[in-house]
This record gives structure tokens, sequence and C-alpha cells, in this order.
């Protein structure tokens, strides 16, 4: 969580300071989300990324540094440059790099699902995506189909209750994302997605039913955006109270003093939080050294 | 015409949709997040002038409420859908290929689909799923018409006209010319400009333009491609190089004639498309000008287009798949 936190706010002052091109969208403040639901996976289990995507990626293990070197553009990338912040992943890791369309990825890892099961691997796969984004079509569609199938699926919403300017309840008529569930034949549950214990019981259980052969659940994790929507947006549109609220129960303090209260030190919280300077200090340096992609590749992948 | 009419392409076309608005009760805007103004502050200030009736903020549902257009349009009215990137249209291309652009004539005339989609269009630094090329991507789809304007005096016109057509509209926009903000305004000199006032002032679909004469070399280009063209004919000139540039303005229907009439004058064309080499309007007017004007032409047409990849997010990759002023000015030195 403390990666995921500092590689966030890393990475904004680096945008703002021109080295990070294009757009990105921070995760900070969903970090509990994140990492509860990877823990709750195997290395070879996989998780789908959205657009909000680097805390996904950095708690399934895809490294600071071959992501920090995806966003400069740079060869050394997870993606060798072509993918960018809205496409990060690692295959080896088990992170299918981001699928930046809204929805598309739910019929996706339903599909990796249903591979998992016809070879019978014993894989799980964790669909992340937004609020908004369970009112595309293809995300009901997909629901229904894991259902029917019993499919080794967990999707995990991350219910920041804005989808860019729009709030939640101005886009569906029930109050929480996972009373959807019961439309499907599918558990659901709304969850403190703020307390990475919470969320990481909620997604082993519904991991080991999957598992098992018992099909998908749907987990809420209630959690919000430190910041905007993406690099330029101001999201005055939020109301200050809510803003205030939500900021003042920052996931990564209250953990942090939930481990104080007896199961570890300041000072071993303090080594988390140098380890991971030093870590993001590095990748930060080796992207700035790292070559551009070389153009004569730019044909390279179109086909295999 | 005051100072105070040079505007952006954005600000064109809020104001031609404003005058649509208050002419016409049936016009009305969906899309996400267009309380705001939407990505490209198309709508920026139109909910609290017109309400949230005419100015629907959607959920992210683009197969329902592009089908929801094309049911309104049906009956009587005239959605204009904002979409943030042209992008997303990709997710309900069912409701525009096989649905809008296909039921006027399946129904044999009976019911038509005025709608207008208003579609951020080309590559801007994102990466591959935000940089596709609209009017490439729906070119050979009956039904549609496909705008691409390139200035705020076209997009004005041409939007005016877009809102009064009885068919399916894409109107394409490259994310790089609005002025919005978020990208960068390419060209400012020949991207801003004068722009008419009032409502009756629009522009006719199917008349291209000749944004610069001359009498060398044809250059036909839209979009961000038409003001790197204009860099180069302006840099050609300095050598005595004369070319004449050419926007088609609307794609579908296409002003094949002045194309045609202009290589008569030069006797050699060259096209210039952001989208992939394969398809799109460039290979289609290469071929028709090679059916009905070779005699015309003194050298081989020359096509400047993307390379079939999809769009690479590293700046130096982006460059190297979109063609560049450099490009541009290689092809037309390649046959004079
Ligand atoms: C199909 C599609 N429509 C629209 C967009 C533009 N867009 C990107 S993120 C976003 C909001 C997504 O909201 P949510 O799913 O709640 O995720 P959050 O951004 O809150 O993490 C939108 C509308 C998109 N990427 N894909």
């Amino acid at each position: 969580m403390v990666l995921i936190r500092r590689f966030e706010l890393r990475v904004n002052e680096l945008f703002l300071r021109g080295l990070i091109p294009g757009t990105i969208h921070l995760s900070h403040g969903q970090e509990a989300t994140a990492a509860g639901t990877c823990l709750a996976l195997e290395t070879n289990d996989r998780i789908t990324i959205t657009h909000r995507g680097h805390g996904q990626a950095l708690a399934k293990g895809v490294t600071a540094e071959s992501m920090m070197a995806e966003l400069f553009g740079k060869a050394t990338g997870c993606c060798g440059g072509r993918g960018g912040s809205l496409h990060v992943g690692d295959m080896s890791v088990g992170a299918l790099p981001a699928i930046a369309i809204v929805g598309a990825s739910s019929p996706i890892a339903t599909g990796m699902a249903l591979a998992y099961k016809r070879k019978n691997t014993g894989q799980v796969v964790a669909n992340f995506f937004g609020d908004g984004t369970a009112n595309k079509g293809d995300w009901h569609e997909s629901m229904n189909l894991a259902a029917i199938w019993d499919l080794p699926v967990v999707f995990v919403c991350e219910n920041n209750l804005w989808a860019v300017s729009t709030h939640i309840s101005d886009t569906m008529r029930v109050e929480h994302v996972a009373d959807r569930a019961v439309a499907y034949g599918m558990p659901g549950h709304t969850i403190d997605g703020n307390d990475p214990v919470a969320v990481y019981d909620t997604v082993a259980t519904a991991v080991d039913r999957a598992r098992s052969g018992g099909g998908p659940t749907l987990v809420e994790c209630l959690t919000y955006r430190r910041g905007g929507h993406k690099r330029d947006d101001p999201a005055t549109y939020r109301p200050t109270e809510e803003v205030d609220a939500w900021l003042a129960d920052d996931p990564i303090e209250r953990f942090r003093t939930t481990l104080l209260n007896g199961i570890m030190t300041h000072a071993q919280l303090k080594t988390i939080e140098e380890d991971v300077d030093a870590e993001l200090d590095a990748a930060v340096a080796a992207a700035e050294a790292a070559p551009v992609p070389d153009p004569r590749t730019v044909e390279d992948h179109v086909y295999g | 015409m005051d100072e105070s009419r040079n505007l952006t392409i954005v600000q064109g076309l809020r104001e031609a949709l404003r005058e649509e608005m208050l002419r016409d009760e049936s016009v009305f805007v969906m899309g996400e997040d267009i309380g705001i103004g939407g990505s490209f502050l198309f709508t920026l200030g139109f909910l609290d002038e017109f309400g949230p009736e005419r100015v629907m903020n959607t959920p992210i549902s683009e197969v329902g409420f592009v089908g929801m257009g094309v049911g309104a349009a049906i009956e009587g009215m005239r959605p204009v859908i904002d979409f943030q990137y042209g992008d997303f249209l990709i997710t309900a291309a069912d409701q525009v290929i096989q649905q809008a652009a296909k039921l006027r004539y399946m129904s044999g005339g009976q019911v038509e689909v005025p709608l207008v989609f208003q579609l951020p269009t080309g590559a801007s630094g994102r990466g591959a799923q935000h940089s596709n090329s609209l009017e490439t991507v729906f070119f050979g789809v009956p039904g549609l018409e496909i705008v691409t304007p390139s200035s705020p005096y076209d997009a004005k016109g041409l939007f005016k006209s877009a809102v009064r057509s009885q068919n399916p509209v894409l109107f394409c926009v490259h994310k790089h010319l609005y002025g919005s903000r978020g990208r960068n305004l390419a060209h400012r000199d020949t991207s801003t400009g004068l722009v008419p006032d009032g409502e009756d002032y629009t522009i006719p679909f199917g008349v291209a333009d000749i944004k610069r004469a001359g009498t060398d070399v044809t250059v036909v280009a839209n979009l961000l491609m038409l003001h790197r063209s204009l860099k180069v004919a302006s840099g050609l000139a300095d050598e005595g190089i004369s070319v004449e540039v050419i926007d088609p303005r609307t794609l579908v229907p296409f002003d094949l004639d002045s194309v045609i009439a202009s290589v008569e004058k030069t006797g050699r064309l060259v096209l210039v498309d952001e989208g992939p080499r394969k398809g799109g309007w460039s290979a289609h007017v290469a071929a028709e000008v090679a059916e009905k004007g070779l005699m015309y032409l003194d050298a081989p047409i020359e096509r400047v287009t993307s390379l079939d990849t999809p769009m690479p997010y590293a700046p130096g990759l982006e460059e190297a798949v979109v063609p560049s002023t450099d490009d541009i000015e290689a092809a037309i030195r390649r046959i004079i």
C-alpha cells in the first residue's frame, strides 16, 4: 500500500515536471482494495487492470521499475513503451496489461476463467472495474455468463462513488453495485474498501469458492480516489464535505494505526517507507536513463 | 467581423450547437460527463442554459444511449451524441453500422435517423485504445455521412448542416484541433480563425475547399494532416514549388470533382490521411482518381498515411507511425 501511494505521488510529480507524456489516472486512496485483492490471489492467478491501474499492477507484482519505464515511454517498460499508463501489466506475474475501454475487460476475464475451467488449471482471475463500469452491457453480460457456467472469476468493483464527474446516485437506482449480483444468481458483498483486511477476507472467500468450482462472486469495495479523475481534472464537482470525510479516512493511515497496535513497530514501518523510497528512486533513475524504443521496431508485435 | 470572432474549433462548435438548440426544440444532447462540458468542453455551459432534459448526462452505457439516439431520431427528435473520445463509439458499433446506417434503407425509406455523433478522433499520445481514426473505421459503411472539419469556420457551418441532415452523421474533429484543454492546440496559426455569426450560416456537405491555391501539385488532406500539409506548402513556396492544398471537409459525401479539377491543372496528386494505410478515404480517392482522372496524371499518386499498426504510446513511436511534415514533403518531392 505504501508502495502504491508513493508510486502514484511520484508519478504525479514527474508528470507535472513533464517527464511523463500522455495522461495518467492515479489510484491513490484506493490502495487497500488493490492490495487486499491481490494478496488473496496466487502468483499464477490473474488480474485484469483498469485505466486506473498502477496500484492494481503493483499489488500483483509488476515491478515499479518496469512500470515507471513504461510510463516514461521507454524500451525497458513492461510493454516496451507501446502501452503506456493506460495499458500497464506483466503476464509473468499474472497481470494482463490494462484494458482502457470501460467494461471491455469483464468478458475477457470471464473468457480467461473459461480457459482455466476447461484446462482444469485451478487458476482464478480477478476482474477489477469501477462503479461506472457496472452500467455497461458487456459487464452485465459477463456477470450472467460467468454465473451460468460457474466460472472461476471474482468481479472486484472499486466503488469510488464517481465516474469522472458523474456520481453513482445519478446512474443507478439500486444503492449498491453488489445489489446487482442477485439478478445473476451469484453472491454479492459490499465492503469497506479502505480496509485491506476486510478486502482480503472477502476476496479470499470468493477465490476459494471460484477455485473449488462454486462460480463467480461480486465484491464491491467502497473507496475513494484522493485526486481528480485524471491529471488535469481538479474534481471540483465533488462536494467538499464528501471529499473531507473520505480524505480523513485514509486507508494507509488507518492501517498504520492498526499495525502499530501491537503488530508492528514504528521502526519497522519506517523501514518499509525507506525501502519504498529507495525502490522508487531507483525506478525513476532507471527510467530516465533507459533508451527510448527504436522507431525501426515500431511494426513489431502487430502480428505473430 | 471583429477580432473577438476569432475562435477555436470548439468555440465554433458550441456556437453551432447553441444556435441549433435555440432554433429547434427537437435538438438535444446526450453523453458522458456533458454536465461539466464533456471531455473537450463541447457542451460547456449548456446544462445551465438548457437544463437536464436537453442536456442529458448519461451513465457509461454507450450501446444504450446510442441506440436511444436512433430511436429518438426515428420518432422525430434530433439527438446530438457527444463522445469523450470517438474511440468509445466502437463499443456501440452495431447501433451505428447495423441500425442507424441501415434503417432508412431497410424500411424502404419509411424511417429516417437524423442523428449526430460528436467524435474526437486521431492520435494524441494516449496509446492504442484512444487513437483511432474514426473516419477510417466507419468509412466503408453506406448510410453514414462523415464530416472532418479542420477550421473553426468550417466546423461551425458543417455542424449546423449535420444537425439539419436527415442522415446519421459522424462528426470527427482531431483531438489536437479543438483548442479546449488537456491537448495542445496544434497549428494555432491555421487552426483558429474568423467565424460568422448568425443562424443562417451553414456549409453544405460534399463541397471541398481549396485552402491554398497552387499549380504544381495537388495535396488533399484533412484534420491534423491538413495543417501539416499547409505548413509544408508554405515552406515549399519559398523554393518556388506551388502546392495546391484541398480540404475535402466531408468524406461522405466526397467532392471528387474538385479534386479531379485540381489534378487536371497540376497533374500530380498527394493524399495525406492520418488513418492506417489499408482502407480509408485516401485509398478510395486514389482509386477513384486512377479510374476517372488517370489521363491528367503526370506522376503516380502518392499516399501518405499512418503505418498499419495499432497506435503506440511512446512519443517517438507515435511520431514514427503518424505522417509528419517531413513525410508529406518527401512525398511531394518524389513526384515533382
Ligand atoms: C467504453 C468507454 N466509455 C468511456 C470511457 C471514458 N472513461 C474512462 S474512465 C471513465 C470513468 C470510469 O468510471 P469507473 O468505472 O467508476 O472507474 P473510475 O474512473 O472511477 O476508477 C470514463 C467515462 C472509456 N474509457 N470507455
